[in-house]
């Protein structure tokens, strides 16, 4: 024996997926044998629309299907919820006018949607299209994916982040890392090239703008700086031209349409459709059809630029910093690399070249390299892929609250991360047994300008004299960005009670919470697929039954067998329409025991007309 | 908690370090250390990945900064030797800031005249800078071959009087708007 020797070892091990989990489009990739790949859905599309439709009487659906009913009931539709994650109400409130859908009173530290008259926070909505993701990929790959690796804004806070990785877990995905997406970019496009020098990245996508300059030297890819603006985008783009068609038809039909959730949604899918065409072409017209009338505007590429320009402009400015901060100049800048939908406008890209005077590297899917780059990410954590590694920083200043809301920072932006720093707090007043620290994040110096993240409190201090305690807080920044608390007191070594509490988004129990509710959510979704699928089996086998009993096969049989056969069809009706998918496929197992012979006769009957026929 | 940054990156404690040797030691510590490369590992050794390149990284940025490397000697070595936080006019500067405070009201009251003088003020300032900058190449290089105290006071002292320089040319800069 042991003639061949298989080696079954890798198809054992699980395998980690990278996702790009966008504000208008999510992909999921994996590395295929050191290769990055993305992964069809069902439809064959890679691309899955962000989009979560949630009916009120009925299952919730994800992507393309989810567009067609953003157009028919866009009050239950949700689109572009990454905007949205690690926000309070407050931060949202412009463009919620736009939005469809409504956000539920009592938002200000998580917001809640009302869709199909229920409510979701964002990382809910956002776990649905990760759960649609994780399913694409098992249907793919034939086995189950439970570990991830998901892309970011290397522009997010620790809020936003957090927020991603809440999400991860409710859909039921253990996140391995947080990547930045330019990093990202930056991997899918360093993988099979030994590449040594400076590279910037400009990923302006449908809702973040990210830039970030890298050093690449044998197989290092270390992050100088990172900049952006988490609220930027093409949606933008959209909502300004939407704005201008608003106003237009609101002056030439005297009608106004915005809040009419249907026709917003109409015009939109309509100035996005214009505003694609001007990528390739000079001129184009926004055309909408409503209630009998239609509207048609010309739009030519120069006067959309004129509209856009500030907001283009807008994305200069992070791109300086960064290289100040990264010490480099534009000459130092051996390559610029395009990533997000947006760059596929001509005065995007003419900015961007004009900037860093060096042309763009287009030569990947700006739609897909993030995702491609996260797989192999996950190639790296897998140890699939040994000789590159990834150096990030973090994109944003950390600081603590002193005296006069002004601010301490203990860790500065464009740190490599994982950062630390520790600081010694103590009591103000005697028998003070608790400590609070206010902990922010942001390049300002006063409180009121930078983003509050968390409060923790240290308790459980000895009482004593104030001043006296002395308790070490070390404030860690792991590989994610995303910050850790430890205290301890230095006299006796004890580790200190930390006591988080999250500015923004959802505490470790409510994520908890969530996550049972969608296991069982999952369960029930799992059996209902199952039992569908048992019944779309049976009519499989029923279908050719019927035609069967047409064949002079069918005639052939013994009366026992006929008999048996009619037996096991009723039994399997019987099932069919009850919930036990084991019970329908048990019958069809039944039936097919059953019309074995039938089978073998048909078969024999077939050859021999075939053969019969070649003798002819 | 307290690991002594040069003996992490395996070096002697020094003032004048080789910036391409230490990002080169960087590199292959972060090889090895990195959490990436302990994902599938037990939770104490992740532990220990995250605490090692935590510890690496604030070490790096550390010691790669010239300025920051010296501050983090004499907060180790130099004893006794206060950081000045650059508060105090060097003595010998007290004319010329006194000359610049002078420039910096006038064009703060609206008199454009006093731009060229806070011009040429600041490329003095900037001058001196560099001036400095040779000064301490020159302790960092005394302090590696004798390691003793008087070297690291001198260096105490450059270090405030740049520091105080520093934020004379930043001063002039937001002033001047360029």
């Amino acid at each position: 024996m042991g003639t061949f020797q298989i080696d079954f070892g890798d198809s054992a091990a699980p395998v980690v997926v990278g996702i790009d989990l966008g504000t208008t489009n999510s992909l999921v990739a994996y590395l295929d044998a050191g290769a990055p790949r993305v992964i069809p859905g069902a439809d064959g599309d890679p691309l899955v629309p962000s989009v979560v439709s949630i009916p009120a009487q009925a299952d919730h659906i994800v992507g393309n299907p989810a567009c067609a009913a953003l157009l028919t009931s866009p009050a239950d539709t949700i689109y572009s919820v990454k905007r949205l994650m690690g926000k309070g109400a407050a931060d949202v409130q412009d463009e919620v006018k736009l939005f469809p859908f409504r956000i539920a009173a009592g938002s200000e530290s998580v917001i809640r949607l009302e869709a199909g008259g229920r409510q979701f926070t964002a990382p809910e909505v956002s776990a649905f299209i990760l759960r649609q993701l994780k399913l694409n990929a098992e249907a793919h790959l034939g086995r189950a994916v439970t570990q991830a690796v998901i892309t970011v804004p290397a522009y997010f806070n620790d809020a936003q982040r957090q927020a991603t990785k809440d999400a991860g877990r409710i859909a039921g995905l253990e996140v391995l890392r947080l990547v930045n997406e330019p990093t990202a970019a930056a991997l899918a496009y360093g993988i099979d090239k030994r590449k040594q020098g400076t590279v910037a990245v400009y990923d302006l996508g449908g809702g973040t703008f990210d830039i970030s300059i890298l050093k690449l030297q044998d197989g290092i890819f270390e992050v100088l700086a990172t900049g952006g603006d988490t609220h930027l985008g093409g949606d933008d783009f959209d909502n300004l031209l939407l704005r201008v068609a608003l106003e237009d038809i609101a002056s030439e039909w005297g009608t106004d349409l915005s809040s009419s959730g249907e026709a917003v949604q109409r015009l939109r899918r309509a100035v996005i459709d214009a505003k694609h065409v001007l990528s390739t072409l000079p001129v184009t017209h926004i055309r909408f059809a409503w209630e009998g009338r239609e509207y048609a505007r010309e739009l030519t590429r120069e006067n959309f630029e004129r509209l856009i320009t500030p907001i283009v402009d807008g994305t200069l400015q992070p791109c300086r910093q960064c290289m100040a901060d990264a010490k480099v100049t534009p000459e130092k800048i051996d390559e610029v690399v395009l990533v997000g939908g947006s760059t596929r406008i001509p005065l995007v890209r003419a900015a961007v070249k004009r900037l860093f005077r060096a042309r763009p590297h287009t030569e990947l899917d700006p739609d897909k390299v993030v995702a491609l780059g996260a797989a192999v990410q996950a190639g790296i954590l897998s140890g699939a892929v040994e000789d590159q590694l990834l150096l990030d920083v973090t994109p944003l200043s950390l600081g603590i609250e002193t005296m006069g809301g002004l601010i301490s920072k203990i860790i500065h932006r464009n740190s490599t991360i994982p950062a630390s720093a520790t600081e010694t707090f103590t009591t103000a007043v005697d028998g003070q047994t608790n400590v609070l620290i206010h902990v922010l994040q942001g390049e300002r110096e006063m409180v009121r300008d930078c983003r509050s993240l968390a409060r923790f409190d240290l308790k459980g201090i000895d009482p004593m004299p104030a001043g006296l305690p002395k308790i070490e807080v070390r404030f860690l920044i792991d590989a994610n960005g995303i910050l850790n608390v430890t205290a301890w007191e230095t006299r006796t070594g004890k580790e200190q009670t930390v006591e988080i509490k999250p500015s923004y988004g959802l505490t470790d129990d409510q994520v908890e919470r969530m996550i049972v509710e969608s296991i069982d959510k999952a369960e029930a979704d799992f059996q209902e697929r199952q039992v569908r699928e048992a019944r779309v089996e049976a009519d499989h086998i029923m279908a050719a039954l019927e035609k069967a009993r047409r064949n002079d096969a069918y005639y052939e049989l013994s009366e026992t067998d006929r008999s048996a056969i009619q037996k096991a069809h009723n039994e399997l009706l019987l099932v069919y329409h009850g919930d036990d998918h084991h019970l329908i496929m048990e019958k069809i197992e039944q039936l097919n025991q059953a019309t074995h012979t039938l089978a073998e006769n048909m078969m024999n009957t077939a050859v021999n007309t075939a053969l019969k026929g070649t003798k002819i | 908690m307290n690991r002594d940054y040069f003996s992490f990156f395996g070096i002697e404690p020094q003032l004048a370090l080789d910036p391409i040797s230490l990002q080169q030691r960087f590199y292959e510590l972060s090889r090895q250390w990195h959490p990436d490369r302990f994902a599938r590992r037990p939770a104490s050794e992740q532990m220990e990945a995250l605490d090692n390149t935590a510890l690496l990284n604030d070490a790096f940025r550390t010691l790669k900064d010239p300025v920051e490397r010296a501050e983090y000697v004499l907060s180790r070595y130099g004893r006794g030797l206060e950081d000045g936080a650059g508060k105090q006019v060097p003595p010998d500067l007290l004319e010329e800031v006194f000359e610049m405070n002078m420039a910096l009201d006038e064009l703060k009251e609206g008199d454009a005249s006093a731009r060229p003088q806070l011009e040429s003020a600041r490329a003095n300032f900037t001058a001196l800078l560099s001036e400095i900058d040779a000064d301490l190449e020159r302790q960092f290089l005394r302090w590696d071959s004798v390691k003793n105290a008087e070297t690291l006071s001198a260096v105490r002292t450059l270090l405030n009087k740049r520091k105080y320089i520093v934020n004379l040319v930043n001063t002039a800069t937001l002033a001047l708007g360029n």
